[in-house]
């Protein structure tokens, strides 16, 4: 596989097509937004956090393949899970952008969503791919906030 | 014809950087809207200047302090002839076009508008036209007036006219947008402003590169750009402001060289132009962009505009050939830059992709976001041409863009 295809793999192509759970959610009660004002992506994310269990999540916006695949992907990955699990999920995540070279067992515990492990080779694109999942940590810690890539206050991946 | 013997290919290798691969493909450079490449004259003057002939200017009593100085100030008289302005004192060097805009916006802006004075725009500016002047009116409690345009990229001339009242101080307008490449009509926008005894900014970023611009002709009383623009080195541009106008308009920094004496009581600030460049400028900058003028001025203006015309014409008609394409911004009169969306493929992967064949395009907002909002699109791809690309660099740029197709099938 060429570098671009090792990026743009299938799954992330149906999934920017198609994304999942691209919808608003009328019954939640977690919400946080998330902009790349560099390139004009910008999500929300809504969830229904019963307990600690994400019982529904839902997202809306615009961005660009990778932003977008990365969104519906990581909604359907968090779906039946504790805060904690949806937290460290994050983690491993973003441990695949980061390092020498990819760790097996990283790649194992992250499934589907090893995906996006092409990323790596495109650095200014690492943003992209964890837009919507830094908004989603944004919004399990506090209601309605907002992060943006470009502010200080997140702590973003080199890029 | 002297068109006909314009060679963009023997004009390529003055260009150092031009000559590079990029993963393996030859680098096709279409970001020129966002900053050019150097030609070596401009690189072996900064080389020159640093390696025998540094010093500063304007104090010295040595011969390399005087040096200097002559190559700066000769620098301002070939700028004077470049814009053909009457007086190499109008011609202040500032880092780029948008300290110029700040320069005015502090200087001019500060002293003359009031509250409820007005300032006028158009929805296409940058924003380095838009915030200096939202800053000053936040500070003097006027407002900011946009004119709109039509779907194709145009301003509505009779919706400017309307704006204008006697509350406006300013227009400030870019003469080529820098997103779509609409040429503005400045000239007939200047008269109309005049008529009124309103005085206008022209953002010459995009234009003074790309096409002969005269400043006494187009009668604006102030216009900026920056010299990495137009082949020269980043961190140095220029103002250009009317004699009476600068006169009267107090200093934008306090410090060294823009002083005649200073006690503790009393300052006498110097006269125009040094009156608002305070500090040891970038002098390697300005000589290198000297030497970019002469560059320019060897191959004339008018043959590159031509050229670039023949460019754009290329591009457009290539780029509408490409399935799912949409160009935004048709203006009728255009410089050669072009806006696009692709059906179902963000900016941001088409620059992706177009990089890995290495072609370099723009992908964002391009510092214009009310220009996006405007045409309803989060971010468009843009490709923009100088005088040394050529009808292949619009091939591979469409061949390139075919590669997206595949990606996305």
């Amino acid at each position: 596989m060429s570098e671009l295809e090792e990026l743009y793999q299938e799954v992330i192509i149906d999934h920017s097509k198609s994304p999942r759970n691209f919808h608003a959610l009328k019954e939640a009660n977690r919400h946080a937004e998330g902009y790349n004002p560099l390139c004009g992506d910008h999500f929300k994310v809504a969830l229904r956090v019963e307990g600690d269990v994400i019982q529904e999540i839902g997202f809306e916006g615009t961005g660009c393949a990778i932003s977008k695949a990365s969104a519906s992907m990581m909604t359907g990955s968090v779906k039946g899970k504790t805060v904690t699990e949806a937290k460290a999920l994050f983690e491993e995540f973003r441990n695949l952008f980061a390092g020498e070279s990819i760790q097996k067992a990283n790649v194992e515990r992250l499934g589907k969503l090893a995906a996006f492990a092409g990323v790596r080779e495109y650095p200014v694109r690492v943003k992209c791919a964890t837009l919507a999942w830094h908004t989603l940590k944004a919004g399990l810690e506090g209601e309605g906030q907002t992060v943006s890539t470009e502010l200080p206050s997140t702590e973003w991946e080199a890029g | 014809m002297i068109r006909d013997a314009f060679d963009a290919v023997r004009v390529r290798k003055n260009f150092p950087a031009l000559n590079q691969k990029i993963y393996g493909k030859p680098l096709v450079y279409l970001d020129n809207a966002a900053t050019t490449q150097k030609p070596k004259s401009v690189i072996d003057a900064l080389e020159q200047y640093y390696s025998s002939e540094n010093a500063n200017i304007h104090r010295g009593i040595y011969y390399l302090s005087q040096q200097a100085t002559n190559a700066y100030e000769g620098v301002r008289a070939r700028v004077r002839q470049f814009l053909n302005a009457r007086s190499s004192e109008e011609i202040i060097f500032v880092r780029g076009a948008t300290e110029g805009i700040n320069l005015v916006a502090q200087s001019y802006g500060r002293t003359y508008v009031k509250e409820g004075d007005e300032i006028v725009v158009s929805v296409m500016e940058h924003h380095s036209n838009i915030v200096p002047w939202q800053m000053l009116c936040d500070e003097a409690g006027a407002r900011l007036r946009v004119i709109p345009i039509n779907d194709e990229g145009e301003i509505l001339t009779g919706e400017y006219e309307n704006l204008l009242n006697e509350r406006t101080k300013l227009v400030s307008i870019a003469h080529v947008s820098n997103v779509i490449g609409t040429l503005n009509p400045v000239k007939e926008m200047v008269e109309k402003a005049h008529g009124r005894g309103i005085p206008v900014l022209v953002d010459g970023a995009q234009a003074v590169p790309h096409l002969k611009v005269d400043v006494q002709d187009l009668d604006c009383d102030f216009l900026v750009f920056s010299g990495h623009k137009m082949f020269g080195p980043t961190g140095v541009g220029v103002l250009y402001g009317k004699s009476e106008l600068l006169e009267k308009m107090p200093p934008y920094q306090g410090g060294g060289d823009m002083i005649s004496s200073v006690t503790f009581e009393k300052t006498v600030y110097n006269k125009i132009p040094y009156k608002f460049e305070a500090g040891t400028p970038h002098i390697a900058g300005v000589i290198g962009l000297g030497r970019a003028i002469d560059y320019l001025n060897e191959i004339g203006m008018e043959e590159i505009a031509a050229y670039e015309e023949e460019l754009l014409r290329v591009a457009t008609e290539a780029l509408g050939r490409v399935p799912g394409l949409r160009l935004i911004g048709t203006a009728r009169k255009k410089s050669a830059i072009v806006s696009f969306v692709l059906k179902e493929v963000h900016p941001h992967d088409i620059g992706t992709i177009l990089d890995r064949q290495g072609v370099a395009i723009r992908a964002g907002h391009h510092c214009a976001m009310p220009l996006m909002q405007r045409f309803g699109v989060p971010a468009t791809a843009r490709a923009s041409f100088a005088f040394y690309n050529t009808k292949e660099d619009v091939d591979a740029l469409c061949r390139a863009l075919g590669k997206v197709r595949e990606v996305f099938k």
